[in-house]
C-alpha cells in the first residue's frame, strides 16, 4: 500500500522530467598499463581537469600476512616507511612533499597496505623519486630507533581510536568471535599491544625482503600526465628496484558458523549497542553486491527497514548501521545499533528479526531496490571527481586491477548492482543471513554490569 | 561494500593557497633535465627539483539574479554529469534566539522533515530515488540546503530541494522525534574524550553567556524547551531571498540552468531585507588557567589549549594561515613533528584557528597518552613560546609552498568548488579573492608570521583544558605550576 502512495506522488509531482531523462553516460577510465623487468604493475589515467597528480602504490601484504604474536606489524611497517631511505633523510619525505605543496598518507588493511601521494603535476618528478627511493632502499637507514618511535606513535593510535573511542574495541572482539582462532581476519590490523611492543628491528628487515618487492607492489599514476614522459620517468626511477621472492596466496581455514555466538562486553558508555555480524562471500564473489544493496535496503536512510522500525516509528534506538563488509578471503555483514536509553537490547533484537524475516519471506518493492540502485550509480559518479586521495581514481583502479578484473572495471562494477532484481536481495537475505548461525555481540555501560 | 578493518598512517592536516611565483625560475631548469630521460641509473644523491608551478584554471563564476533579487552563481565544471546546488542562508546559531541556543541548527535540521505536501518520509524516499545527496546543516554564521544529483535529474531534484528550503511545515511528531535523537546525541558526547574536549573548551574561553560558548547545536536545557514556533518565526525571519545566495556547480551552463533554478526559487516570495547583529568580541583571559574534565581510566588525555582568536574578516589573515601551517597546521608542523615524532606520546598535534563572523576560538591540541600528560604539555608550551621568537627561511617557504601549491587540489570535486563558493558568500569575500590568493600567501613574511605569533598565540593567558583520568594525570599538571587547576565533571562542562 505504502508502495502505491508513492509511486502516485512520483508521478504527479514529476511527469515531465522522468520523460525527459537522459540515459546515465556509461562509465569509463581510460589507462595505459606496462610491466617493469622486475614486475612492477604500472597503471596510468591522464585527467586533466585539475593539475594535479596522484601516485598511487599497493603493496600485496596486509594484517592477514601476519603470523600469531606479531599482530599490528603490517601497520607499524606502513608508518616506518615515511620515515626515510637511503637517500631521503628522516623527515625529509614529508618536508620536501609539502615544499611542493603535495599531500601523502596510507592505510593498512587486512589484505593491502597503500601508499598514496598527491602532488602538483610539477612536483611527478619529486613524488617518483621518493616512493621509488623507499621501495628500494628503505633498509639502508633503517634503525631500531626508528622502529621504536613509531611503535610509540602507533601504540598511541590504538588508544586514540580503538581504547579511548566509544565502542571501539567491540569491532576487534567481533572479528574475533567471527573469525576461526589462526584465520587472518581474526585479529586487529592495529594490531594486540603485546604483540606492537614485541615487534623487533629484525622483523622490520624480513617483512620488507619478503613483501616490499615490485612484484608484489603495483603502481598507479592518474591526474594531469603526458603518458610518454611519464612511464620513461617510471622506468628511470623503478626500474632499478631489485626483484623479490615469488609469494605464495594465503591459505585461510575455513570459516563457517554453525550456530549462534553469543557475547556480552562493557564500556565506558552510557547506551547499549547491539552489534549482529555473519559471513558472507568474499568480494566480487556472487551474493557481494547484493548484499550491499540488502545494506541498503535495511539501513539505507529513514524509509530502509530497519531505520524506519527502529528509529523512525519506535524510536526504541539512537541509530542504526547494515555493512557488507568486502575482502578476497571472505566477507562479513554486520548490523549495529545504538539502544535509546528506557529501551534493551532484547527488544531491539527482536524487532531486527522480524525484519530479516519479513525480507526473507517477500522480496522488497521494485522501488526499495530502484532506490538502493540509484544511489549507488550517483556514487560510481561522485568518486569519479577525484584523482587521488584514497577511494579516488587512482586508488579505485589499483583496487580493481588487483582483484583481477582489470583496472578499469568501473562499468562491470555497476553492472553488479543494476542487473540485481527484488527476489535475488530475498534470496540474499534468507541465504545469508540466518537467525541461527551468527555472532551477537552486546556492549553495555560498565555501570549496568556492575 | 567497505574494506575490512582499515588503518590510516595519520590524520593529515587541511592546506589551502595557489602557486608559486619565487620558485618558478628555479623550477624551470629541472623541468629542462626531466624531459631529456635516460635509461641510465637515476641520479638519486638529490631530490629532483619541481617543474613550473601549474596554472590553476577556475573557471569563471557567472552571478546572475533571479526575478525576486535571489543572487545566482554559477560555474560551469564539466567533469561528471552531477550538479551541485547549494542555497546559503546568511543566518546560523549567532542568530539564535536569546535563551534559544541551538534554534539555527535545529531549524535546519527540520526542513527536510516536511515540506510543501510532501512529509519526511516522503522527502526521504524521493531524494533517495533520485540518486541524490541532500542535507541540511547549520553553522555559527550560515545555514545551507545542499543538493548533489545526477545533472539529468537536476530537476526533480531542484522541486524537492525548493519545497525544504522554501517551505518547511515543522511537523510536531517530527520536532519531538528530533528533540530526542539530539538529546541522545548529546548524552552519546559525553562518553567520548575527543568530543567532551572541544564542548569544555569553548565553555571555558568563551563562558556559557556567550554565544561561542555552546555548541551550535544547543544544549540539553534549551533542546528541551525549542518548539516548532521558534522554529517557524526563525524561518520566516531569516530564510528569504534578499538573505540567501544560491551556488551552482557541475555539468551545467549558466543559460541552460538558470531556467530550471527561475521554477524552483524563483516563487519565493520577496521580502525586505534583515540585518544581523554580530555576536560580541569576547574577552581574552586575563590569566592562564587550567580545567581538567574528569574521565576515569581514560587511555588517553584529550588537551586543548588556546583562546580567543580572530574573527575572519581579519587583515591578518594570510600571516595567520602561514602561522598555523607552521605551528600546526601540516604533518610536519611544529607541534606534530615535535609530540608525534619525535616524541611519539600522541597519533597527532595540530593548532587551529576557527574563523567567524566574531572572532572564534584559537587552539592548540591532540590526544596523548595518559602516562605522558604532563610532559606533553611542557612540549606544547615550548612550541607555544618558540613560534613567536623565531621562524626559518626554510619552514616559511615550505609553509607558503604548501598553501599556495596545493590550492589547486581544492577545487577537484564540485562540493569542494561551491564550499569556496560559500565561503566567499557568508565572509564577503572580493571577486579576485582566488585570483589572489597566491600572491597573497607569498607575500606573507618571517616578520608578518611572527608578528601575528606575538598578537595572536598568547601561552600565558591561554586556557589549558585536559579531558583524562584526572587521578593519574592531576599530580603532574600541579607540578607544571601552569596556573590554578579546577577539576571539572563532564556534566559540569557539557550541560
Amino acid at each position: 500500500m505504502r508502495r502505491c502512495s508513492i509511486v502516485a506522488l512520483a508521478v504527479a509531482l514529476l511527469p515531465a522530467v522522468i520523460a525527459a531523462q537522459s540515459p546515465a553516460r556509461p562509465l569509463e577510465v581510460p589507462y595505459r598499463q606496462f610491466q617493469l623487468a622486475n614486475g612492477l604493475n604500472v597503471i596510468l589515467h591522464r585527467d586533466t581537469s585539475v593539475p594535479i597528480v596522484a601516485v598511487n602504490v599497493w603493496y600485496h601484504v596486509g594484517s592477514a600476512n601476519e603470523r600469531p604474536g606479531r599482530t599490528g606489524f603490517a601497520h607499524l611497517f606502513e608508518h616506518l616507511m615515511f620515515e626515510g631511505s637511503k637517500n631521503v633523510k628522516e623527515g625529509e619525505f614529508d618536508t620536501l612533499l609539502e615544499a611542493a605543496g603535495g599531500n601523502n598518507n596510507g592505510s593498512t588493511s587486512n589484505d593491502r597496505t597503500n601508499y598514496v601521494i598527491d602532488v602538483p603535476s610539477s612536483a611527478l618528478d619529486l613524488a617518483l623519486y621518493l616512493e621509488s627511493d623507499r621501495m628500494a632502499y628503505l633498509l639502508d637507514t633503517m634503525s631500531p630507533a626508528r622502529v621504536d618511535g613509531q611503535r610509540d606513535v602507533v601504540k598511541n593510535e590504538r588508544r586514540q581510536s580503538y581504547e579511548n573511542r566509544p565502542y571501539g574495541m567491540a569491532s576487534i572482539e567481533l572479528d574475533k568471535m567471527l573469525w576461526p582462532a589462526g584465520h587472518p581476519y581474526s585479529w586487529p590490523t592495529i594490531g594486540y599491544m603485546e604483540d606492537l611492543t614485541a615487534a623487533s628491528y629484525d622483523d622490520v628487515v624480513q617483512f620488507f625482503k619478503r613483501y616490499y618487492a615490485p612484484n608484489n607492489a603495483s603502481l598507479v599514476i592518474a591526474g594531469d600526465i603526458d603518458y610518454d614522459r611519464t612511464k620513461a620517468l617510471v622506468e628511470r626511477w623503478f626500474g632499478e628496484v631489485p626483484k623479490g621472492p615469488a609469494l605464495e596466496p594465503i591459505a585461510p581455514p575455513p570459516a563457517v558458523l554453525t550456530g549462534v555466538k553469543r557475547q556480552t562486553m562493557t564500556d565506558r558508555v552510557r547506551l547499549s549497542k547491539l552489534f549482529l555480524g555473519w559471513l558472507t562471500p568474499r568480494i566480487y564473489a556472487p551474493g557481494d553486491a547484493t548484499l550491499d544493496v540488502v545494506s541498503s535496503v535495511l539501513a539505507g536512510g529513514k524509509n530502509s527497514r530497519l531505520y524506519k522500525r527502529l528509529i523512525y516509528d519506535t524510536q526504541m534506538a539512537q541509530d542504526v548501521e547494515a555493512t557488507q563488509q568486502s575482502g578476497p578471503l571472505g566477507s562479513s555483514f554486520i548490523i549495529e545499533v545504538t539502544v535509546r536509553p528506557d529501551h534493551t537490547v532484547a527488544e531491539v533484537q527482536k524487532a531486527i528479526d522480524e525484519e530479516l524475516d519479513k525480507l526473507k519471506q517477500e522480496p522488497p518493492s521494485e522501488r526499495e531496490v530502484e532506490r538502493a540502485i540509484n544511489q549507488i550509480e550517483a556514487s560510481f559518479y561522485r568518486r569519479m571527481q577525484r584523482v587521488g586521495g584514497f577511494g579516488g581514481k587512482a586508488d579505485q583502479l589499483n583496487s580493481y586491477y588487483v582483484a583481477g578484473g582489470g583496472p578499469d572495471f568501473f562499468a562491470e562494477d555497476l553492472a553488479r548492482y543494476t542487473s540485481l532484481s527484488r527476489s535475488d536481495v530475498q534470496a540474499a537475505v534468507a541465504q545469508w543471513l540466518p537467525a541461527e548461525r551468527r555472532v551477537e555481540l552486546i556492549v553495555n555501560p560498565e555501570e549496568k554490569a556492575r | 561494500m567497505n574494506l575490512h578493518s582499515l588503518v590510516h598512517r595519520g590524520l593529515k592536516a587541511q592546506g589551502s593557497g595557489l602557486m608559486v611565483t619565487g620558485l618558478a625560475a628555479l623550477v624551470a631548469v629541472l623541468m629542462a633535465s626531466a624531459t631529456t630521460f635516460t635509461q641510465t641509473r637515476a641520479e638519486r644523491s638529490r631530490p629532483p627539483s619541481l617543474g613550473p608551478a601549474p596554472q590553476l584554471k577556475i573557471p569563471p563564476i557567472e552571478k546572475r539574479t533571479l526575478s525576486n533579487g535571489l543572487p545566482v552563481w554559477i560555474v560551469e565544471a564539466p567533469e561528471v554529469p552531477l550538479a551541485q546546488v547549494n542555497l546559503v542562508i546568511h543566518a546560523g546559531s549567532s542568530d539564535d534566539a536569546a535563551n534559544a541556543s541551538g534554534l539555527a541548527s535545529f531549524t535546519a535540521a527540520m526542513l527536510d522533515e516536511g515540506a510543501g505536501t510532501r512529509s519526511s518520509l516522503q522527502i526521504a524516499d524521493e531524494v533517495e530515488f533520485l540518486g541524490a545527496a541532500l542535507n541540511t546543516s547549520s553553522s555559527f554564521d550560515a545555514s545551507a540546503v545542499r543538493l548533489n544529483v545526477p545533472v539529468r535529474r537536476l530537476r526533480a531534484g531542484l522541486a524537492v530541494m525548493a519545497d525544504i528550503a522554501l517551505r518547511p511545515t515543522f511537523p510536531a511528531a517530527e520536532v519531538e522525534r528530533l528533540r530526542q535523537e539530539r538529546l541522545t546525541a548529546l548524552l552519546q558526547a559525553k562518553d567520548d574524550a575527543a568530543s567532551v574536549a572541544p564542548l569544555a573548551f569553548a565553555r571555558i574561553v568563551f563562558g556559557p553567556a556567550h554565544r561561542y560558548g555552546t555548541a551550535a547545536t544547543g544544549n540539553s536545557a534549551t533542546l528541551k524547551t525549542m518548539t516548532a514556533e521558534q522554529m517557524r518565526a526563525f524561518h520566516a525571519a531569516w530564510y528569504r531571498p534578499s538573505n540567501a545566495t544560491l551556488i551552482v556547480a557541475g555539468e551545467v551552463t549558466a543559460t541552460g540552468v538558470l531556467p530550471l533554478l527561475e521554477e524552483a526559487f524563483g516563487g519565493w516570495a520577496k521580502a525586505a531585507p534583515v540585518s544581523r547583529t554580530p555576536v560580541p568580541a569576547a574577552p581574552q583571559l586575563t590569566a592562564r588557567q587550567v580545567s581538567i574534565v574528569d574521565m576515569p581510566s581514560a587511555a588517553q588525555s584529550q588537551i586543548r589549549i588556546g583562546g580567543v582568536g580572530v574573527a575572519r574578516s581579519t587583515p591578518d589573515y594570510f600571516p595567520l594561515l602561514v602561522l598555523n601551517t607552521i605551528l600546526g597546521g601540516s604533518f610536519t608542523s611544529r607541534l606534530n613533528q615535535n609530540l608525534r615524532e619525535e616524541h611519539g606520546y600522541s597519533y597527532g598535534a595540530s593548532s587551529r584557528f576557527d574563523m567567524r563572523l566574531s572572532p572564534g576560538p584559537v587552539q592548540a591540541g591532540a590526544g596523548v597518552q595518559s602516562d605522558k600528560t604532563s610532559e606533553s604539555l611542557t612540549e606544547f608550551f615550548k612550541e607555544l613560546r618558540e613560534i613567536a621568537a623565531t621562524v626559518s627561511d626554510a619552514e616559511l617557504v615550505k609553509a607558503k609552498n604548501y598553501i599556495a601549491l596545493g590550492f589547486p587540489s581544492e577545487f577537484e570535486t564540485i562540493t569542494d568548488l561551491t564550499s569556496h563558493l560559500e565561503e566567499m558568500a557568508v565572509y564577503k569575500l572580493p571577486d579576485t579573492y582566488f585570483s589572489q590568493y597566491i600572491a597573497n600567501v607569498q607575500a606573507v613574511t618571517a616578520a608578518a608570521v611572527q608578528k601575528a605569533a606575538a598578537t595572536y598565540i598568547l601561552p600565558e593567558k591561554f586556557a589549558v583544558v585536559v579531558v583524562g583520568d584526572r587521578k593519574a594525570i592531576e599530580p603532574g599538571i600541579r607540578a607544571l605550576n601552569l596556573g590554578p587547576i579546577r577539576a571539572l565533571t563532564v556534566d559540569e562542562v557539557v550541560p
